[in-house]
Parts: structure tokens; sequence; C-alpha cells
């Protein structure tokens, strides 16, 4: 479980988030929502560390990760994978030796072992028989599997996906959000997916929390989040013709 | 580089040397780049040296016009001006242009792709891993370049003043081989050293912290080459006052 408290972060007189709290479950497929610059990645950021936030905490499982040292931060980060949104594959390394990297990094297992782990993340993710290719000869959803699969090749606890179907056709965002939506219930990982896709806010959002500059306007379920009298959250849900069309059979 | 970069650039060096993460895999890098750094770099090193050497040699005997000079100092001019200058600084700026802009563009397209950003994620000292085998490389590699700058530059100006006549090949040899000063290698050699740091780093640092995209990536492999080529002068000069 990930809790975050009033967590704020500013660029210069900028404020991107305004004192944010939420609780992330395990097992369950958590989904931040909310209009580009609503500040979703820039939490994602602050809870993994990549960012600094100036208030607030960040608690995994109990532990206060905004005030941990280095060496602290990297135990912590040895249970996080991270999808990313351009899926940030190493070019260099072909799509086993990207699965293996982390592998190799940080256990003594042999190379036969290494190896039938990455085919066991490949195969999970339907890219058996991939392993040789390089990043540049996928196409993006290809791309998008690959980088599940080396988030989940060290068993992680937490499970983070920035904009997994940014770029995506439905269908193989469908496909990406069905295989977040598996892992989390077969691994009992936390799971936070920061999206503005509708299709997969109503496809997989056990917990959603929409943000609207800034600030936590609404949190909820997929089935709550048509029926709610808020106005800037019914702008975001119904913005596509095809939602509005949709609103009359909720 | 103002203060605020110049400290930020100093912190980056203190990531770089935190305890690598696995050893053997570092090692394997660390000779990947000195593969990279060495190797890929001798042939143009040993083009630019040699007929730095001859065009030297040439010059040398063009203004040594008097009688009363004999002709055996042009090679002992070019030696010292080849172990003591020309090597370690040619070499250094030469190679600046070649290996800096490829860390700089290297480490700024991981930055700009997010694949920096992975690193952090899984735990992974992304200075380290990165800077450090780069850095190694670059310290060892760039003396062993500037040693054999130093052999083709001298054999440059035979070469070039046997074939052009200006100077008789046993003249050459007498002129390299007289009063010759082991001390002036050392020189070379600590410059060398610190030319490789720089090389490594500076770059490394303008890619670590790009920010943006292709052009962004770009302005900094530009803003590397031409802050590394300062920065070696300034400390060609440092080290000459010190060590001379």
């Amino acid at each position: 479980m990930i809790e975050i408290k009033d967590v704020e972060k500013s660029f210069g007189s900028n404020t991107v988030l305004k004192g944010i709290s939420a609780k992330f479950e395990a097992g369950v497929t958590n989904l931040i929502i909310g209009g580009s610059g609503s500040g979703k990645t820039t939490l994602l950021k602050c809870m993994v560390g990549l960012q600094t936030p100036e208030k607030g905490s960040v608690q995994y499982d109990g532990r206060e990760f905004t005030e941990m040292n280095f060496e602290q931060r990297i135990e912590v980060r040895k249970e996080i994978g991270m999808l990313f949104q351009g899926s940030a594959l190493f070019d260099s390394m072909t799509v086993e030796e990207n699965i293996m990297f982390p592998l190799n990094m940080f256990t003594e297992q042999s190379f036969e072992e290494k190896m039938e782990r990455a085919n066991f993340c490949l195969q999970r993710v339907n890219l058996e028989g991939k392993n040789k290719l390089f990043p540049a000869e996928l196409s993006g959803g290809m791309k998008k599997r690959v980088g599940i699969a080396r988030a989940i090749a060290m068993n992680p606890k937490y499970l983070f996906c920035d904009e997994p179907n940014s770029g995506l056709d439905p269908k193989t965002s469908i496909v990406i959000d069905e295989l977040i939506k598996e892992i989390t219930e077969e691994y009992q990982t936390t799971t936070i997916v920061v999206t503005h896709d509708m299709n997969s806010v109503m496809g997989i959002g056990d917990y959603i929390l929409f943000l609207h500059e800034g600030k936590k306007f609404w949190e909820g379920s997929n089935k709550e989040i048509a029926h709610t009298d808020i106005e800037e959250l019914n702008d975001f849900v119904f913005a596509s013709r095809f939602m509005k069309a949709a609103k009359k059979n909720f | 580089m103002n203060f605020t970069n110049f400290g930020k650039y100093l912190l980056l060096l203190k990531a770089v040397f935190r305890k690598p993460e696995k050893f053997n895999i570092y090692m394997k890098a660390i000779f990947q780049q000195m593969n990279f750094v060495g190797v890929g770099s001798l042939g143009l090193i040993a083009i630019i040296s040699t007929f730095i050497g001859a065009v030297m040699t040439l010059q040398i005997a063009f203004q040594l016009v008097s009688d009363f000079i004999p002709k055996t100092i042009i090679g002992s001019v070019n030696r010292d001006s080849s172990i003591l200058e020309l090597s370690p600084t040619i070499t250094a700026i030469v190679l600046a242009g070649k290996i800096g802009s490829a860390i700089s563009s290297e480490i700024g397209t991981m930055r700009v792709s997010e694949q920096i950003d992975a690193l952090e994620i899984m735990g992974i000292n992304s200075p380290g891993y990165l800077i450090l085998p780069k850095l190694i490389a670059g310290i060892t590699m760039v003396p062993v370049l500037v040693i054999c700058s130093m052999f083709l530059s001298i054999a440059g100006g035979f070469l070039g003043g046997t074939l052009s006549g200006a100077v008789s090949p046993a003249e050459y040899i007498q002129g390299i081989t007289t009063d010759f000063n082991p001390y002036t290698i050392v020189v070379a050699l600590v410059k060398a050293f610190v030319f490789g740091f720089i090389i490594t780093t500076v770059p490394a640092y303008e890619g670590f912290y790009v920010k943006g995209g292709a052009l962004e990536v770009a302005q900094a492999s530009t803003r590397a080459v031409v802050i590394s080529c300062i920065s070696i002068l300034a400390c060609d000069y440092i080290v000459t006052q010190l060590l001379l």
C-alpha cells in the first residue's frame, strides 16, 4: 500500500501539486486521471522520487520515502517496477538484455536462471520469441509490453505506469490495460496508472483519483465516476462524443 | 560554466564515485569504453600527429636560416614541442570533438528518452553506471594515445624533413637524441591525465542535465565540445605553469 499526504510541488512560482492526499491499495488498479497539466505525471514522479515534493509525505507500506537517504531509497526502488510513457527501453540492448538488466545488476542468478526469467516475462506479455530484437525494431505496443516485462522482471511490490496507452490504437490499449490488471491481481502489486484514457478508466479503474489544476477533486471507482455532479469531473469524463452519447446509458 | 553549474558538476562527480552496484558489469563497460576511446580514436590521432610532426619540421627548418644554428636543432625543437605541447593538446582537442560530442549526445538522448529515469527507478546509481566507465577509459586511454602521438609526431617530422631535404636523417636523429629530458614525458602524461578527465566528465555533465528534445541534445553536445576545449587550454596553461 502506498499513502501520500499533503503532497505539494512547485516549479518556480507555478504550484503544480496543491496538497494531495490519497491511499493506493495493493491488488487493485489505482488510476490517477486528469486533463493535460493537471499534475498527474508530476505526482507520479514525486511518488517514485524522480522529483522531490516541497511538502508532504510518501509512504511505502509505512516506510517514509521522502525522508530516506540515497541508500534507503535504493532498497525501496528495488521493489518498484515502472512503465514509462515512451517505454524508456535501453536502445543499445536487445529485448532480452533489457529484461535481464535489473537481474544482472541486483541478483546472483546464473545466466540460465536469468534467461528463464526473461523468457517467462516475455511469455507473460505475449512476446515469446522476440528476445533478440532491438527496441528500434518493435512497434509502439510491443515496446510497451517489453517495458511491462522489464518492470515485472524483479517481481515488484509496486508497479507504476505513466500513460501506458498513449500513442496506441484502441485494441492494443485494451491489451495493455488487461495485462496491467492481470499482473496486479496475480502478484498483488500496488499498481498506480497515470492516464487520461477513458477506456482505461471504465475498464480497469478500481480506484480513481481525479486531479484538476493540481488539486484532488474526486476519488472513487469506475462504477461511481459517471454518477457525480462535480462539473470539472463531468467535463473530463464526458468530453468525447462517444462518452457523451453513452451518458444516457449510465 | 557559472558557479551554479560548477557546483552541480562537482555534485555529479561525487555521485559518479559512489560504490558500483556490481563490479563485473562496470568492468565490462570500462573495457567497452576503453575500446571506444582508445582503439576507436587511434587512426585519427595517428594521421593528425604524423602530419603535424612533418609540418612542424618544415616550419622550424624554414625559420632557421642562420648558418650559426646547427640543423640538429630542428629535431630537438620538434621533439620537445611534440612531447610537451602538441601531442597532449592537439590529441585532447581532437578527442574533445570526437569523444566529447559522442558522450554528450549519448547521455543526453538517454535523458530525454527517460532511460536515465528508468535506471534511477531500478535503484541504479545512474551517474556511476553511465559516467564512471567513460571517466576511467578517458584517464587511462588518453595518456596512451598521447604517447602514440608523441612517437608518430617525431616520426612524421623525420619523414617530412628528410623527404623534403630540409634536414638529413643523421642530423634529425642526432637532434632528437641530444639533451633529452625525460621529465618532459612526465609533464605530458600529467596533462594527458587531466585532459582525459575533462574530455569525459564535462560532456557527461552537459548530457546528464539536458532538458528538452533533439535540439537541446544537439546544443548540449556543441556546448560540451566548446567548454571542454576551453577547459583543456586553461588546464594546459595551469599544469605547464605548475610543473615547468
